[in-house]
């Protein structure tokens, strides 16, 4: 198993948020949650990448044989878990070239690899960068610094591409895109899929899900998962909203 | 900041500064205490002739009608200035060595460890050092090569001796003796520091550096520093410092003097790494520095950059005199202050001549149970047509025990001045955290990122060659914080 959430319960300030929750991916697979607002979906992507305001009440997750709750943040980043964020933080003076020459690198020292030299790195990243289209301009500003909500998803799906994640969380990275950039993202996503490696997106609504074609979709309520099935539920929820799972 | 930062920030080494150790050698010393002997006896070491002494005595007649400035932010025990040795200097020091065969090899290993090689074919390309050993100056590197394009740089000793015209002219002209209590102390005791003078028109090819190091121990380090660029000339200098581990806190007050005529353009960078105490707030330096530029002539500029990450406690005001029309003064500081570290720094900008312009970017960063104090004052005279000034004060907490001040003064008696100023307060976030981690950058290394990218604006005006050293040093600096 590549992936498998058991029986997970999570509390924030005295309120539950997850409740029991179960979820299991396999390599190659693609998942999609949706859920009405306040359902925990973006709870579930924090909890998983390890920040640290949750109190986990009870459960296990393993991912690659790890204990997952066992690792801080940035190991489970070196272990190959990324999550691309719904509200990108900017980082003022901080260009993006160190900062992901750094990040691969960390990763890179985990797992008993050889580290990336600046040359090789600076080749990567500008072939990544066009392939999403993105400047070259882009590249030598500082870290989400003054870009356009649009400008800051295709800043993370550049990133992810660069780490190469084996599960890779994307967190309602649809809201706030236009069809254009919608695309844009959505083709780097596919690109990047291969047999390998696992996508969990977590979504508001379906249309996201016209680009990139999930194996399985489940339904998010009050903590805990509803309903999963295939496409076809995602195009029920198009229909009925969610009204119907409360 | 939720208990994991905290933990991780705890778990640096507490006190990891690199220059504590301290060079066992013999040392010249007059008794302990302040008074007409010993500053004669100083005159008499550096074989002075006796206009100097003269100045020195008149200084001290000031000084001894003087207060120290009380305004600052901080917050020291009084300064017992009876119980400071006012010159030490390596045994039988009488005369500069000519070259480095004579220099005792104790000496060469120091600088070795400090980093800084004294032999020319190993020193950073590009740069030349004067290397002042408490009271004296030990060795100019590069000083033929410079002196054919009629160069001076050496130590204020030699200058002294072999160019006393200028000295004359110049010294005490941009801050006089009788300016403030430390200004008279530094004008009666003063024992080495570097002199340079780049003639009209002459670019001065490489990096002028001075490295400053206190060794001995309850001695006060008073040096003296006198830059003169004549018409149309330019030089880019700059001075380090460190001193070893005591528990003791140890006076370190400075002059430094800046002149730049017509044309001219003077860029001085600092690199201020002295003792800062231990993490209980025992012992470091207290670095009382007084630090101005007179942009006498038209069309001139003086910049002052400086990195100040060590001190227990540092005062310190690099000013500008915009004198000549069109003139530009600039001032660009990164502070950093942890555990009880105390900084009250910033920079004095008056605009007398048309058309003048100073920006003032400061970025100060507070730590531990430190406190952090930005204090500026612009003043535009009455005849400083259309001048303008803008500032920008931008302050990082980091942890919830330390405390940041911004002190700004303007002043202005002309209404065509155009004057902005941005000043922002910030905690260091932990959301930037989450994503640097998220990415798989441990703790330490997203604190270092985050707080070297707040200071980057200042960090990118040091000369290419000290850019990184000061990266580094600002990353070590952030070392055994807690929040």
């Amino acid at each position: 198993m590549f992936l498998d959430i058991n029986n997970l319960s999570v509390r924030i300030e005295n309120k539950n948020i997850l409740n029991s929750l179960n979820l299991k991916i396999n390599k190659g697979e693609v998942h999609a949650i949706m859920g009405p607002n306040g359902s925990g979906k973006s709870t579930l992507a924090n909890v998983l990448a390890g920040k640290e305001d949750y109190e986990i009440l009870n459960g296990k997750v393993n991912f690659k044989d790890n204990d997952l709750l066992e690792l801080n943040i940035e190991e489970r980043a070196q272990e190959g878990m990324f999550l691309a964020f719904q509200y990108p933080v900017e980082i003022p003076g901080v260009n993006i070239t160190p900062f992901l020459h750094s990040a691969i690198n960390s990763k890179k020292k985990r797992m008993n690899e050889e580290e990336i030299d600046n040359l090789s790195f600076a080749k990567l990243l500008k072939s990544k960068a066009n392939e999403l289209g993105i400047s070259i301009d882009m590249l030598k500003r500082s870290v989400n610094t003054g870009f356009s909500g649009g400008e800051k998803k295709r800043y993370e799906i550049l990133q992810m591409s660069i780490l190469n994640p084996d599960l890779a969380i994307l967190d309602e990275t649809d809201s706030g895109l236009d069809i254009d950039a919608l695309k844009i993202v959505t083709d780097g996503v596919n690109r990047l899929k291969t047999e390998d490696n696992s996508f969990l997106i977590i979504t508001h609504y379906q249309k996201l899900l016209d680009y990139i074609k999930p194996d399985y979709v489940h339904v998010m309520v009050n903590g805990s998962i509803v309903k999963s099935g295939g496409a076809e539920v995602a195009a029920e929820i198009e229909k009925d909203g969610f009204q119907k799972f409360q | 900041m939720n208990s994991e930062t905290l933990n991780a920030l705890d778990t640096y080494s507490k006190n990891k500064y690199k220059y504590g150790f301290v060079t066992d050698i013999e040392t010249d010393k007059p008794k302990k205490g302040l008074n007409e002997d010993i500053i004669k006896y100083i005159s008499s070491k550096k074989n002075e002739p006796k206009w100097m002494l003269d100045w020195r005595l008149n200084s001290f007649a000031k000084w001894n009608k003087m207060k120290e400035p009380e305004w600052a932010n901080l917050d020291f025990p009084k300064i017992d200035y009876q119980n400071i040795y006012y010159y030490s200097a390596p045994k039988n020091f009488e005369k500069k060595p000519k070259d480095l065969s004579e220099v005792d090899p104790k000496l060469i290993e120091t600088y070795n460890k400090l980093g800084i090689p004294l032999e020319e074919q190993k020193v950073l390309a590009g740069v030349a050092v004067d290397v002042v050993f408490d009271s004296v100056s030990v060795a100019t590197t590069y000083k033929g090569e410079l002196e054919k394009l009629g160069i001076i740089f050496c130590s204020i000793g030699e200058a002294i001796q072999k160019h006393p015209d200028l000295v004359k002219k110049y010294l005490g002209s941009v801050i006089p003796p009788g300016d403030h209590s430390f200004s008279a102390l530094n004008s009666a005791v003063f024992t080495d520091g570097s002199f340079v003078y780049i003639p009209e028109g002459v670019k001065c090819p490489m990096e002028l550096s001075t490295y400053f190091r206190i060794n001995a121990e309850n001695t006060g380090q008073f040096e003296r520093t006198l830059i003169i660029a004549d018409k149309g000339s330019y030089v880019s200098y700059l001075e380090g410092c460190t001193a070893p581990k005591r528990d003791d806190n140890q006076l370190h007050a400075a002059n430094v003097e800046l002149i730049a005529l017509e044309d001219a353009e003077i860029k001085y960078s600092t690199v201020q790494n002295w003792y800062p105490g231990d993490e209980n707030g025992k012992g470091g330096i207290y670095n009382f520095v007084t630090k101005r530029g007179l942009c006498a002539g038209k069309n001139s500029k003086i910049s002052w950059t400086q990195v100040e990450t060590g001190s227990a406690i540092t005062w310190k005001y690099p000013s500008c005199i915009l004198k000549g029309d069109n003139s530009i003064g600039e001032f660009y500081s990164v502070a950093i202050t942890n555990n009880f570290q105390q900084a009250d720094t910033g920079t004095k900008m008056t605009h007398i001549g048309k058309n003048t312009k100073s920006k003032i970017i400061s970025k100060g960063i507070s730590l531990g149970k430190s406190q952090n104090t930005y204090r500026g004052e612009v003043s535009f005279l009455r005849k400083a047509d259309k001048a303008r000034n803008y500032t920008q004060c931008d302050s990082l907490l980091v942890g919830n025990q330390c405390g940041a001040h911004t002190v700004p003064y303007i002043d202005s008696k002309n209404n065509t001045a155009v004057i902005e100023h941005e000043a922002s307060t910030s905690k260091i976030n932990e959301d930037q955290l989450y994503y640097c981690r998220q990415r798989g950058l441990s703790h330490e290394e997203a604190v270092s990122l985050i707080v070297n990218g707040f200071c980057k604006q200042v960090l990118q005006e040091l000369p290419m060659e000290f850019a990184v050293e000061a990266q580094k040093l600002v990353s070590i600096s952030l070392e055994g914080s807690v929040g």
